[in-house]
């Protein structure tokens, strides 16, 4: 990312300013994952003025993954007749008492794919196998699954399914802001998501929590004009939902994957690591395609699920603590031995932490 | 080649895949040495057809090896015939050396089709006599089908120091340069699109070269180089992090500065890598008194294995052992030493 001298100047534009907004300590959350990397990557956090803290919230979709969705995964991945097919950055998430990774090395078949469309070719491909389709994430790759599975219905494929941990990333939302412990004063909205929903699931949170939010793009200048925007609504005692990505947010959303996602599935309670059970806030796949769900049409035993009760990864999920504050940081948890799932994936606030070297090096802060 | 007398007559290779009679020593593998290893590699010291390649060396060498597995084994811009050659003279031209005679060890899968296995050895005989090397010895073993993946390869190899140059990570001292030598992750970038199907446009292929040639010259202009290093496995980041802790200086490198292509920092964006982490096969890290520098670039730029090399950052007493990145917006993240292989993300 190679930046001309006038978005240098932009930057310092945004950053004098809310220096000079925000007065005393603030904490703006960004919601989603992508936002935390991109913010350590551009070196954000350093730039900001200390009394403005940004902290990661739950918009993660690996790191919000329970250990009883990997422990089923692996139980499907050691049946011999199963392929499983899945987003690599699942691969090393740790269940009760093992993980993908090691269940491929002691033999089970687990491919990555980078579409659910890859998975569907490889059950045509091969028909004798059952192939699963791990369908993590949030409403950015719930319409892709969807659309795989209308399609494998409308070519009559039987041997695909899916494992679906598809979830409504605002509803992590509206779980955190109904607990009066937590200490956020504005949102930086993800923006990939706002593209599929649009503005209005989102409301709530100046609505119903009087809370500043701002739709943020993923650049380091989308992210400054971003929490700019939120210390000119905190200055003026303002709370309510802007949108700073319009070049691509549409407030309406996106109509046509909304439909793709409202005729496959439905809304069921979740797990959330960090959250435990959340009503309505997950995707299920629907009575009319339930033979694409692995859970309806391929019998499973897994072993007793537990949360590691060490791991920390729930309060970093929830803005309660950053990630040098989990006594498992960088001693026990690694990126090559993670113990919870927020150290595995790129975009897992600890990793975050670790990679880019908060908390562990001179350079930074 | 060990083992193998030189027969005469005209035996035809007729086989179209390698079986296990291939390494069983017997005329199969004569076969194979004689009509494809012997005439593709010919020179004077592989002719000895001995145990061993007897060959003149000055007092002080530079010797390494490295072994080769890769997928897929072709690939645009080489085979891992090419990376084994060229793995090897880069090894041993970063030590200071003139690289003059490599060896040769292949482990083939049964079943792995001959013509594939002629062109790989072709390839290495354009890369061996691009760099101006001998292969000199060899061997050949054959295992069972689904013991290996096609075909290993071994290399070894031995060059000449050349006097007066002194390469060592321990001669890196603050305030130095930090100069790499072109674009980085194009080798990566083409082996991970052609493993994940990923479409990418023509114009991303590895840059496997062999670099003695472009070291010589440099070392001829600036002796005094402090250390340099090609940033195959781990990218530039490894390199990088390596000189850091064993030299005990501290590293800044400039984003804007970093050589990448549009096309791999598109993949990268995409996929949630690193350029520079991605693995090179071409490409290499100088560290050098700021003094050399313009010496060094005028060298690197007249060759086409370093014309677009440039200074991207520097040495520091700051934060010894780190490696820091200044960000285009002011800002510095760490780069760290890469943990585990790459894997793409979800979203």
């Amino acid at each position: 990312m190679i930046m001309p001298e006038e978005c240098k100047k932009a930057a310092e534009f945004f950053l004098q300013n809310i220096d000079r907004l925000i007065t005393k300590p603030t904490r703006f959350m960004e919601v989603c994952g992508t936002h935390t990397v991109s913010i350590f990557r551009s070196g954000i956090r350093q730039l900001l003025p200390e009394k403005v803290d940004l902290v990661s919230g739950p918009g993660c979709p690996v790191c919000v993954t329970p250990n009883d969705y990997m422990d089923t995964a692996i139980a499907y991945a050691k049946n011999s007749n199963v392929i499983i097919t899945t987003f690599g950055d699942m691969l090393k998430v740790p269940g009760t008492s093992t993980s993908l990774y090691e269940a491929r090395a002691e033999g089970a078949d687990i491919r990555i794919v980078y579409s659910p469309l890859d998975a569907l070719q490889l059950a045509i491909n091969n028909p004798a196998k059952k192939i699963i389709f791990l369908a993590v994430g949030f409403e950015t790759t719930a319409p892709l699954t969807a659309a795989t599975i209308q399609t494998a219905q409308k070519k009559q494929i039987n041997n695909f399914f899916i494992l679906s941990a598809h979830k409504w990333t605002y509803t992590a939302l509206d779980a955190l802001l109904s607990d009066p412990t937590i200490k956020v004063d504005g949102f930086l909205l993800p923006g990939h998501v706002c593209v599929i929903t649009g503005e209005a699931p989102f409301s709530f949170v100046s609505e119903r929590y009087a809370k500043p939010a701002v739709i943020a793009g993923f650049e380091a200048l989308d992210i400054l004009r971003a929490v700019y925007m939120l210390a000119l609504q905190v200055q003026n005692g303002q709370a309510k939902i802007e949108n700073a990505y319009k070049r691509v947010v549409r407030t309406e959303g996106n109509p046509i994957a909304q439909n793709a996602i409202s005729s496959v599935f439905s809304n069921t309670s979740a797990n959330w690591r960090g959250f435990g059970g959340i009503e309505n806030s997950g995707m299920t796949v629907n009575a009319a395609y339930a033979q694409y769900d692995a859970l309806h049409s391929i019998p499973v035993t897994k072993e007793n699920s537990r949360e590691n009760p060490a791991c920390r990864c729930g309060d970093v999920l929830k803005g309660n603590i950053n990630p040098t504050q989990c006594p498992l940081f960088k001693k026990i948890c690694t990126p090559e031995h993670p113990a919870g799932a927020c150290m595995v994936s790129i975009e897992g606030t600890c990793h975050a932490w670790y990679k880019y070297g908060q908390g562990r090096y001179h350079y930074g802060r | 080649m060990r083992g193998i007398n030189m027969g005469k007559g005209d035996i035809t290779m007729e086989d179209k895949f390698i079986t296990m009679a291939h390494g069983a020593g017997g005329v199969k593998s004569r076969e194979l040495v004689e009509e494809i290893m012997v005439p593709a590699f010919d020179n004077e010291y592989l002719r000895q057809m001995h145990d061993g390649a007897k060959l003149p060396v000055k007092n002080n060498i530079a010797f390494t090896t490295d072994s080769y597995v890769v997928k897929p084994l072709f690939f645009n811009g080489g085979n891992i015939g090419k990376l084994a050659v060229c793995g090897t003279v880069n090894d041993l031209a970063m030590t200071g050396a003139v690289p003059k005679y490599i060896s040769v060890g292949m482990i083939l899968e049964e079943g792995f089709p001959i013509k594939d296995l002629r062109t790989i050895v072709d390839t290495m005989s354009q890369a061996a006599a691009e760099a101006g090397i001998y292969i000199v010895t060899g061997d050949t073993k054959v295992v069972n089908k689904n013991s290996g993946d096609g075909i290993f390869i071994n290399t070894a190899g031995v060059g000449n120091l050349i006097d007066g140059c002194d390469i060592a990570p321990r001669n890196v001292k603050p305030e130095m340069d930090i100069i790499v030598s072109g674009y980085l992750g194009d080798h990566a970038a083409a082996i991970m699109a052609l493993r994940h199907n990923l479409q990418l446009p023509d114009t991303l292929k590895s840059d496997c070269a062999p670099l003695n040639k472009l070291v010589y010259k440099i070392l001829q202009a600036a002796p005094k180089i402090a250390v340099m290093r090609d940033a195959t496995r781990g990218g530039a980041a490894a390199v990088l992090n390596e000189i850091a802790a064993q030299a005990g200086v501290g590293i800044i490198i400039d984003e804007d500065k970093l050589p990448v292509r549009k096309e791999v920092r598109g993949f990268c964006d995409i996929l949630g890598f690193d350029p520079i982490y991605l693995a090179n096969e071409g490409k290499m890290v100088i560290f050098a008194d700021k003094t050399y520098s313009s010496r060094i670039l005028a060298v690197m730029h007249k060759d086409v294995y370093g014309k677009n090399a440039c200074i991207i950052g520097s040495t520091n007493s700051i934060a010894p052992g780190e490696v820091g990145l200044r960000t285009a917006i002011g800002g510095i993240r760490i780069i760290d030493m890469p943990a585990g292989e790459q894997i793409p993300r979800i979203c």
